[in-house]
């Protein structure tokens, strides 16, 4: 009774993903190759890693040590938080004039371009240019991490905007707002969570960063960091790894009761 | 009333030619001309896409006209710009389909965003709204029964809750004229006629002209004082609701098995 009806296959093989895997296996493999990574190298890996680990155990915690760990911390925290305010608020302005939904085209071109720039390079690199720029320290460190911080957090605020409900920013126009209140009654509070998010996460990113621009001049921990590197101090080393670890976990905590607040 | 006023110059709201061109050449609306009169209510019925939504929008300027001209109360909304035209639509109140409530804002605080327009922007982030307008918000919230809800967030209400608060937000404006786009088309039937009843009582309290888009046309001939029926972009039907007969539907919403 039933008559056979010819269908096209369900699951239609996709060959040039195939391929692409095939390619990207085969690529895969021979760098490793490339590496000489031999089981003899892998041994005297683990023993130069126990000699490493055995130089930094116990900790250096003479009274001169911690006071320049202090030192250092609080620069790196100062350069953190100064980045993150600055780069956050400039952001805000930043962010809504690169939102396409709301912005015209002559408007967030040049915005976007301006966020693109201040992607571009790491930060340890633009530190760099401001160490030359306006000498070595704390504000070299600010600098470069501001310039970091826009990259991110106003590119995340453009998208989050760009996402919005416009049907809600449509009823607060017909009211006959003026354009600022808009913003704050349509725009914002669909944001809001989305941005201290970002801005959280900026933060955090920073307090990490700031501990790594000191290695080329740029003030806070790195440097002192850098120091004991090079003058073999692996047991204040170990000091500076472990504080720059609860740091981090105190910003977490935080982080996590601010955006609690903020839900 | 205003006293005498004579058929020809009691129009309110005056819409001449209106034309509507998202893309060129393909007019969504195609020449409406039309004249609402200064208080009842007017039913807009019509298909969905033939432009009804886009008339209201183009009243309040959401949306702008291609051509023709819309006259409310003597001014001529299409000429202006800037700070005139967000103090004319100040006196527009507008209720939509899908309610547009600020989400995560309060009820309270969506009811009073119709008072934007006469806040700076600096006033309305401290929410320093004068007293008036804040009994005047609890008094509407009342009348909604939404008083217990007041400072609980906008995404909390089910559909009916919202539609009614976002009826408040537009009366709160003390507007001169209300626009309602398919303001029932998301609820049940009873909520439907409870929200048109609300929209009704409003027209009498305020004395207002009331402008509604709505396809349900028992809900049209049951409310409306006037009836607009419109087709491809055209007004097809101009008159009272008793007038309207099978033969306009069909015109309107074209076939007729639909019909009873």
């Amino acid at each position: 009774m039933t008559a056979p009806v010819t269908r096209p296959p369900a699951f239609v093989p996709n060959w040039t993903v195939r391929i692409a895997w095939c390619v990207l296996l085969i690529y895969s493999i021979y760098a490793a190759s490339l590496l000489e990574i031999t089981w003899e190298r892998f041994l005297a890996g683990l023993d130069h890693g126990a000699r490493f680990i055995g130089r930094m155990l116990p900790p250096d915690t003479s009274a001169s040590k911690l006071e320049l760990l202090a030192k250092g911390l609080y620069e790196s925290l100062e350069i953190a938080v100064i980045a993150s305010a600055l780069g956050i608020v400039l952001s805000l302005p930043i962010g809504l004039l690169a939102a396409r939904n709301l912005m015209p085209g002559w408007i967030t071109w040049p915005m976007r371009m301006f966020i693109a720039l201040c992607r571009s390079f790491h930060q340890v690199i633009i530190a760099i240019v401001f160490v030359k720029a306006v000498g070595f320290g704390a504000l070299a460190g600010i600098l470069s991490l501001t310039v970091a911080s826009i990259g991110f957090v106003a590119k995340l605020f453009a998208e989050a905007i760009e996402e919005i409900s416009l049907k809600q920013v449509e009823a607060v126009r017909s009211t006959g707002a003026p354009f600022m209140s808009v913003i704050l009654y349509g725009v914002l509070p669909q944001v809001l969570t989305r941005f201290v998010g970002f801005a959280t996460y900026q933060v955090d990113s920073n307090l990490r960063n700031s501990t790594m621009v000191g290695i080329v001049g740029a003030g806070g921990i790195g440097g002192t960091m850098f120091a004991a590197f090079q003058r073999f101090d692996y047991d204040f080393l170990l000091t500076i790894l472990l504080s720059i670890i609860a740091v981090i976990m105190v910003s977490e905590m935080l982080q996590n009761r601010i955006k609690k607040l903020f839900q | 009333m205003t006293g005498a006023v004579t058929g020809a110059a009691s129009a309110a709201l005056e819409v001449r030619d209106l034309v509507k061109e998202y893309r060129r050449g393909t007019p969504v609306l195609r020449g409406i001309s039309l004249r609402f009169p200064e208080t009842g209510i007017t039913a807009v019925i019509g298909p969905s896409g033939t432009g009804k939504s886009t008339l209201i929008r183009c009243i309040n300027r959401l949306v702008e006209p291609t051509a023709g001209r819309v006259f409310f109360k003597g001014v001529d909304l299409t000429a202006l710009r800037g700070r005139a035209l967000r103090e004319q639509r100040r006196r527009i109140g507008m209720v939509f389909q899908e309610y547009n409530l600020v989400e995560r804002l309060t009820v309270m605080e969506n009811v009073l965003s119709g008072r934007l327009g006469y806040l700076t922007a600096w006033q309305a982030f401290w929410r320093r709204y004068p007293a008036d307008d804040i009994a005047m918000a609890w008094e509407l919230l009342d009348t909604v029964g939404l008083t217990s809800f007041a400072n609980q967030r906008a995404d909390a209400l089910s559909g009916g809750q919202r539609q009614r608060v976002g009826i408040a937000r537009a009366v709160m404006q003390r507007p001169d004229i209300l626009l309602a786009d398919e303001p029932t088309s998301s609820l049940d039937p009873k909520t439907s006629v409870e929200i048109m009843e609300l929209l009704t009582a409003i027209a009498d309290a305020r004395r207002i002209p009331v402008i509604i888009n709505i396809h349900n046309v028992p809900l049209a001939r049951r409310f409306a004082h006037h009836v607009v029926g419109m087709a491809g972009g055209h007004v097809v039907y101009e008159g009272d609701p008793a007038g309207l007969s099978d033969e306009h539907l069909k015109q309107i919403y074209g076939g007729e098995n639909w019909l009873d």
